[in-house]
């Protein structure tokens, strides 16, 4: 009897048939023939080599691209870390009502549609902005300043946009650190700085590294944001991307650039998943 | 002198957290602010602040009907993904959520890395699929494509549920001689239930919002919002985007509050 009770808890595997054949059907066939087309030697798809992939990494113009769009990402997730961390270190400090304040504020960019956020950018960074407004009459700048389209624009509305993925894993492990760890390093004589440095940031390391992974995926992807705020100057992976499939219509280059970007970004998570269990073994031990 | 030397550490250390942390607040909330503000302007410019107030921004949506008709084929498609994405995703959950083994764990990797990996790449990949199989473009293959980035929003806030449910409880009602059916209606589908929404709410504002994959799936016929005004921002800077903006904001703040309230969504975003 005592043995029939673990059954009842769990459900059977085979609930998770459906899906796993969608899956199959939608997502990993598609995926499976985009790299059968990236192998394609030319446009008209005739023969194979691998000739897309030697265009690419052997092409500066289509390193400098995948480069830039990772280093965007890095810049975006330094800027969200920056200013994240206090964001999440405040909240779990904040009293009951404050929170319930805060988490609407953090939160309502993440549903916002990445349209209507990016829009908000051009409103502000534009020649008639804000920014600009502001710097005119304050009499710093005598002729608009040109901020949309560059790169710290780009960087700096990523970084709004993705900010909630940064915050949100934070908030988790920094309200999940033992009151009693600060409390024992204030006694011993550390000051506000070093018991921060010593305690609190090393033990939310597995929170940091959870943000930073979201947050480094969603603005090397973001696609709207990049082009509409970068402008035609900048060039980013995903628009590359777009630009070979849709108006030249060549998808064997198209398709082995979604590889090499998937490789890239695959890579990416398996760092920062292998830095992650690290930094978990860590706090546990 | 050394309690001293402590309190400006903790002064300059608090000041410190402090003004970043109201930095980032600022960061994350003049975005919307802006475009409230930007939407009742009465000028043909986006000039902030605005030279004057109207309606007349709001007014002009009753004839853009483009961009009426590319809101209802976006908010058609949100509710069928919707709708897949909770049947395939709370099944799926009710498996891997309880099982420790080596496929569950396969199976939960492998429904979650759509969250991950460049929609962009899987969006033309789903068109080169439906192309080779002679699947002409249509709301179906939309929905399709929007499943499958949607649905891992449903599996992690229902096992998040699941792993709270306490099991007590089940094996309490079969010892009282329920059935696994009637115990999964009357205990464990009224306590997932909050779980179940949140993750059908993020499924169906992240299929409305959805780019990547719609840029690919979709055709004049099924002109989605996200996109038709990104493509209205790219050739002019059209003022009616600010009103259709200040509805969109309305009415995310508005599902929000609510949602808040009967599902605890921000719990379930952590």
């Amino acid at each position: 009897m005592a043995g029939a009770f673990p059954a009842v808890t769990r459900y059977d595997m085979r609930l998770a048939a459906p899906l796993a054949g969608f899956y199959l059907l939608f997502f990993i066939a598609p995926l499976v023939l985009l790299a059968i087309v990236s192998l394609y030697a030319d446009v008209e798809m005739k023969s194979f080599s691998l000739a897309q992939y030697v265009r690419f990494l052997f092409d500066p113009f289509s390193l400098s691209v995948l480069a830039s769009t990772l280093w965007l990402g890095l810049k975006v997730t330094a800027l969200c870390l920056v200013l994240g961390y206090p964001l999440a270190w405040v909240f779990t400090r904040s009293p009951k009502w404050a929170q319930g304040v805060l988490i609407i504020v953090i939160i309502l960019p993440l549903l916002t549609s990445v349209v209507v956020r990016t829009f908000a950018w051009i409103v502000i960074l534009g020649r008639q902005g804000i920014v600009n407004n502001l710097l005119l009459s304050l009499g710093v700048a005598d002729t608009p300043l040109r901020l949309l389209y560059t790169d710290g624009g780009v960087v700096v509305a990523l970084a709004q946009v993705q900010m909630p993925l940064m915050v949100l894993p934070l908030i988790t492990a920094i309200s999940r650190i033992d009151p009693n760890m600060l409390d024992a390093s204030s006694a011993l004589g550390a000051g506000a700085w070093r018991s921060f440095f010593k305690v609190t940031l090393p033990l939310s390391l597995p929170g940091i590294l959870a943000g930073c992974l979201l947050t480094f995926a969603a603005a090397i992807t973001a696609f709207i944001t990049q082009s509409l705020v970068g402008g035609g100057q900048m060039l980013f992976m995903p628009m590359y991307l777009y630009q070979q499939a849709s108006t030249l219509s060549n998808w064997p280059f198209a398709a082995a650039i979604s590889i090499i970007f998937l490789v890239a970004v695959l890579a990416c998570v398996t760092l920062f998943n292998v830095l992650g269990r690290l930094a978990r073994g860590h706090v546990q031990a | 002198m050394n309690a001293r030397r402590i309190n400006i550490g903790s002064i300059s250390f608090s000041l410190v957290m402090g003004f970043l942390a109201i930095l980032a607040v600022v960061l994350l909330v003049t975005p919307t602010i802006v475009v409230i503000v930007v939407s009742f302007t009465s000028s043909y410019s986006l000039r902030f602040p605005p030279p004057g107030y109207s309606l007349r921004w709001y007014a002009a949506l009753g004839d853009a009907w483009q961009l009426q008709f590319a809101a209802w084929n976006s908010l058609t498609v949100a509710f069928w993904t919707t709708v897949l994405s909770v049947l395939l995703g709370v099944a799926a959950a009710l498996a891997i959520a309880r099982s420790d083994s080596l496929k569950a764990k396969v199976l939960d990797s492998l429904f979650m890395s759509p969250l991950v990996l460049p929609a962009l790449a899987f969006g033309l990949s789903a068109l080169m699929l439906f192309s080779l199989v002679g699947l002409p473009i249509s709301p179906l293959t939309l929905v399709i494509g929007h499943t499958i980035v949607c649905v891992p929003y449903v599996i992690r806030t229902t096992v998040a549920a699941l792993a709270q449910l306490d099991t007590v409880l089940l094996e309490s009602s079969a010892s009282l001689g329920a059935s696994r059916w009637y115990s999964f209606r009357r205990i464990t589908l009224p306590l997932i239930r909050p779980g179940i929404l949140a993750g059908a709410f993020l499924a169906f504002m992240s299929s409305f919002d959805n780019v990547p994959v719609s840029l690919f799936l979709r055709d004049a016929r099924t002109d989605m919002l996200p996109i038709r005004m990104w493509q209205d921002l790219e050739g002019k800077l059209d003022v009616t985007i600010a009103a259709v903006s200040g509805v969109l904001i309305v009415i995310t703040v508005a599902t929000l509050l609510v949602m808040e309230r009967v599902a605890g969504l921000s719990r379930r975003l952590r």
